[in-house]
Formats: C-alpha cells, sequence, structure tokens
C-alpha cells in the first residue's frame, strides 16, 4: 500500500474530501444503475404474477374493491 | 448468420441469453471495479505534479470514455429501429439512455470536484466540459422525449431522430481539447503515438476503463429485460415466467 496509515490515506495531504467525496458520489449512481432495472424487473414479475392469480380466482382484473 | 439475425429480434431469446450473460458478467464486473478502485486509490503513487487528487481519474476517465460509448450504441440502435423498424433496437435505445445519462453525470461531478484543487475553480465554460454537458441533456432528452409520448411507437420514432441529430456533438467532445485549448488537458492515453501516463498509473486506469465498459454492457443488459417483460406482458411466455415467479 502505497499510505503508511488509515489516517494518510484519509487525508491524502489535504485532497482527500476530494478524492473521497468523488468515490462516493460514483458509488451512489454505479449502485442506482445496477440496481433500478432489477427492482424494475421484478416489480413487473410480481405484478403479472398476482394479476394471474386474481383470474384464476375469477375476478375481472383491475376491478377490485369496486 | 441470418438465423442469429432473426434471433436477436426475439424477445423470449434475447431476455434468457440477457440473463445467462448477467450471470456472469455483473459477479466478473463488481470483483473488476472493486480491484480497480482499490488499486488506483491506495496502491499507486501520486502524481508528481497534481499529488494525490489525481486519483480520481480512476473514475473520471472510464465514466467519460463509457459514456461517449454508449452513445455510439444508443445512435446505431436508434438507426437500427429506424430503418428496419426492428422492435428489439428500440428497446435497445431506451435501454442506454439513464445509463449514459448517470455516467456523463458522474464524469462531469468527478471532473468538478477534481478541478476544485487543480485548477482552482469548481467549473469553467471550457469546450470539453461544455460538449459533456450536452451530452447529458441530450441522454435525459431521450428518456423525458419516451415519458412524453403515449405512443411507443412514435416515442421510439422520435428519440432515434433527437439521438441521431446528436452525434454532432460526439466529434466535438473528441476533439475540444485540442481546437480549443483551455483548462482541460488533453489525452492522455492514445491509440498512434506515445502515451504520456508511467505504466504504474496506466494499469490501474486500463482495467477501470474495462470495468467500466462491463459495467455498461451489465446495466444495459438489465435494462433490456425489465424493458422487454414490460412490453411483452400480455404474451404467453411472460404469463408462464410470471406463474413460475416466487416473490
Amino acid at each position: 500500500m502505497y499510505f503508511d496509515s488509515l489516517s494518510a490515506a484519509l487525508s491524502m495531504d489535504g485532497h482527500g474530501p476530494y478524492v473521497w467525496s468523488a468515490y462516493a458520489i460514483c458509488l451512489v449512481v454505479v449502485a442506482l444503475i445496477l440496481l433500478a432495472p432489477r427492482r424494475r424487473r421484478r416489480n413487473i414479475l410480481r405484478r403479472l404474477s398476482a394479476e394471474q392469480k386474481r383470474q384464476q380466482h375469477g375476478q375481472i382484473p383491475g376491478n377490485e374493491g369496486k | 448468420m441470418w438465423s442469429f439475425f432473426h434471433k436477436l429480434g426475439s424477445p423470449p431469446w434475447l431476455y434468457r441469453i440477457a440473463g445467462t450473460i448477467l450471470r456472469w458478467l455483473l459477479p466478473v464486473t463488481i470483483v473488476a471495479l472493486c480491484v480497480g478502485v482499490t488499486w488506483g486509490l491506495l496502491y499507486t503513487a501520486p502524481d508528481f505534479r497534481q499529488g494525490n487528487s489525481y486519483r480520481i481519474i480512476y473514475i473520471h476517465v472510464p465514466a467519460a470514455a463509457v459514456a461517449l460509448a454508449g452513445y455510439y450504441v444508443m445512435a446505431i440502435a436508434g438507426a437500427v429501429s429506424l430503418i428496419w423498424k426492428m422492435k428489439m433496437a428500440d428497446v435497445a435505445m431506451k435501454s442506454c439512455a439513464p445509463i449514459g445519462a448517470a455516467l456523463t453525470f458522474i464524469a462531469l461531478v468527478t471532473g468538478s470536484i477534481w478541478g476544485k484543487p487543480t485548477w482552482g475553480t469548481w467549473w469553467v465554460w471550457d469546450a470539453r466540459i461544455t460538449s459533456m454537458l450536452i451530452l447529458l441533456f441530450l441522454y435525459l432528452g431521450v428518456v423525458a422525449l419516451y415519458e412524453a409520448y403515449d405512443n411507443k411507437e412514435a416515442a421510439g420514432k422520435a428519440c432515434a431522430v433527437l439521438t441521431l441529430v446528436g452525434m454532432v456533438n460526439i466529434p466535438i467532445i473528441y476533439k475540444s481539447v485540442d481546437w480549443w485549448y483551455s483548462l482541460h488537458q488533453p489525452a492522455s492515453i492514445k491509440m498512434t503515438g506515445d502515451t504520456t501516463i508511467d505504466p504504474s498509473m496506466l494499469y490501474p486506469l486500463l482495467l477501470m476503463i474495462a470495468s467500466f465498459y462491463a459495467l455498461f454492457t451489465c446495466c444495459l443488459l438489465m435494462n433490456m429485460r425489465a424493458e422487454i417483460l414490460e412490453r411483452e406482458a400480455r404474451t404467453g411466455w411472460v404469463k408462464k415466467l410470471a406463474l413460475g415467479y416466487r416473490s
């Protein structure tokens, strides 16, 4: 490792806040673009599977509660 | 050869093959990103002129490079859907836009943070930075345009036209650092001629660029899978898939 200690790695001779915040923002955005499609796909499958179960029970989808 | 193109246009086949690719590409990408980030942040020497702030290069350059490459993918998909009316090309084009926007955003924000200790300012209206900002608006424009139309076919057509018109921005981004010499430094890695970067810094950078390409591919395939499911929700194969789905 280049740095002698954890605090040296965190401060990076004064550049630490810039470097670490850039990496933190990058991490958040990357996590978002990786998780969003996964969630969307699961929601669609869950919705469709629920719709089919309702149809099997003889209800018209989208008409529940009326 | 033709049967391959035929399969490429088939939603269930594309959905399945994308899933198979993701099963190994996604873990490989995440490991490569972790290795690259650790290498760049902790195991390289600081730049002799910029000090430690240069470490931002390991996310800034890959994000910017792939944001540009992603635009090519989007433009090619747009052209294919416009010319041959291939539905899956339209799916690919729509799926590119949010990822491209996210990567351009990363490039702009990390560049801005890098600029503060290096140039003494968060933002300049430099040609490279301004043309990257236009790229961000082009990506966001495609996302917004899709949402603006009720008729999805018209939306796809409008987005494809916007994407192709936006292509004029791409050579401007590439050439901006040479045409207008300002704060942004010219390219360090060149296909032709000498690369002006030390090997100890080059290897982690190349790893990060490769990882970001893989990241783009993963996100593109994942977005396409979700989009295909939504468009094909009324077909038999999706219904069968949903029936077997355990939430």
